[in-house]
């Protein structure tokens, strides 16, 4: 949880792919009503920076999306994770995770052999 | 500063294809504050490396790393204890820190990360423009600290061409006349005397010319 979505870096988003992830929603306050001035505006284009870089390496710009709301918003939180998290599910592991699966289970067989 | 810009991941995969443990060496200077090569570039750049080629099934190991300067020997030389683990360097220095380390570590290919662009200035956030041709022999003293080497697309000294209309040159409707803007000046400088003192020629050997260049400050040696 970081205090300002201003807060975050393009390799902070991309380490969250290292680490696993199969898609990173960033949620950040209204545009305009930011506590630091333009804390969210400044995620929004790192967010498509990162999405750009995504793209381009065909690990698929789907996988981040950014997000708007206020604190009070809670119904509206839990609709937008449930639509992100579908989107995730339709779109499967991102290539990075099918390729430590089949690592994976590559892995027994040979130890067995 | 000296500028520059990403090469395209697609050439840099290219590049990297034969290898699977590298370092990415930022460099502090100028690269850091046109925001193509510092030590936040290094760790993007590493990442997209390592989820590009995990995703292809052809893992990289990579060491992320940023020297002061690569364009000073001090500062070069802290890669020496390490350099022999690494099969290469992808720097993301200027064109003059990857020849250097390219120059120190005989054995270790150095590959560009960036495109070298040019000496300019920071017009605003993500917008650089350039000022200096390095030619040698500065004259901005007579030219109202406008450079005609630089601005005007013919490097003339003599005045705008036919080719400027209404303070723009005919390369580009966006790009100004460089001669315009130094006559505008010289006026508003009361300094338009200055523009009979040009000289009659200019010489380019100390310019690229005179081929690759060398600076000697005996008193500094």
């Amino acid at each position: 949880m970081l205090p300002c979505t201003g807060r975050i870096e393009e390799s902070l988003l991309l380490k969250a792919f290292e680490n696993g992830a199969d898609g990173v929603m960033v949620i950040g306050c209204l545009e305009g009503d930011c506590h630091y001035v333009s804390g969210n505006i400044r995620a929004r284009e790192r967010v498509k920076r990162v999405y750009s870089i995504l793209d381009q390496i065909k690990i698929g710009p789907e996988r981040i999306r950014m997000y708007n709301l206020s604190a009070g918003e809670g119904a509206k939180f839990a609709a937008f994770a449930n639509e992100f998290v579908e989107q995730i599910m339709e779109l499967g592991p991102s290539p990075i995770n099918i390729v430590r699966a089949k690592t994976a289970q590559k892995a027994p067989e040979e130890e067995t052999l | 500063m000296i500028t520059g810009t990403p090469k395209p991941i697609e050439e840099i995969l290219e590049m990297v294809e034969p290898y699977d443990n590298i370092i990415v060496a930022g460099c502090h200077g100028c690269v850091t504050v046109c925001r193509v090569g510092g030590h936040k570039e290094v760790e993007v750049l590493s990442s997209t490396l390592r989820l590009a080629r995990e995703s292809g099934g052809s893992k990289i190991e990579i060491n992320e790393l940023s020297l002061e300067r690569q364009c000073d020997p001090e500062y070069v030389e802290t890669l020496r204890p390490l350099i022999d683990d690494y099969q290469a360097v992808l720097s993301i220095a200027c064109g003059a820190g990857i020849q250097f380390l390219a120059e120190k570590f005989s054995k270790t290919p150095i590959l560009p990360g960036i495109n070298t662009g040019f000496l300019g200035v920071t017009e605003r956030q993500g917008e650089w423009s350039e000022r200096c041709q390095g030619c040698g022999d500065c004259v901005l003293h007579l030219t109202g600290g406008i450079c005609p080497v630089t601005r005007c697309a013919k490097q003339l000294f003599h005045g705008p061409c036919g080719g400027s209309t209404a303070g723009k040159c005919e390369i580009d409707q966006n790009v100004q006349c460089g001669w315009q803007l130094i006559i505008d000046r010289l006026k508003a400088l009361d300094q338009m005397d200055n523009y009979l003192k040009l000289k009659p020629y200019k010489g380019w050997d100390s310019s690229r010319d005179g081929g690759p260049r060398r600076i000697i400050r005996e008193d500094m040696i």
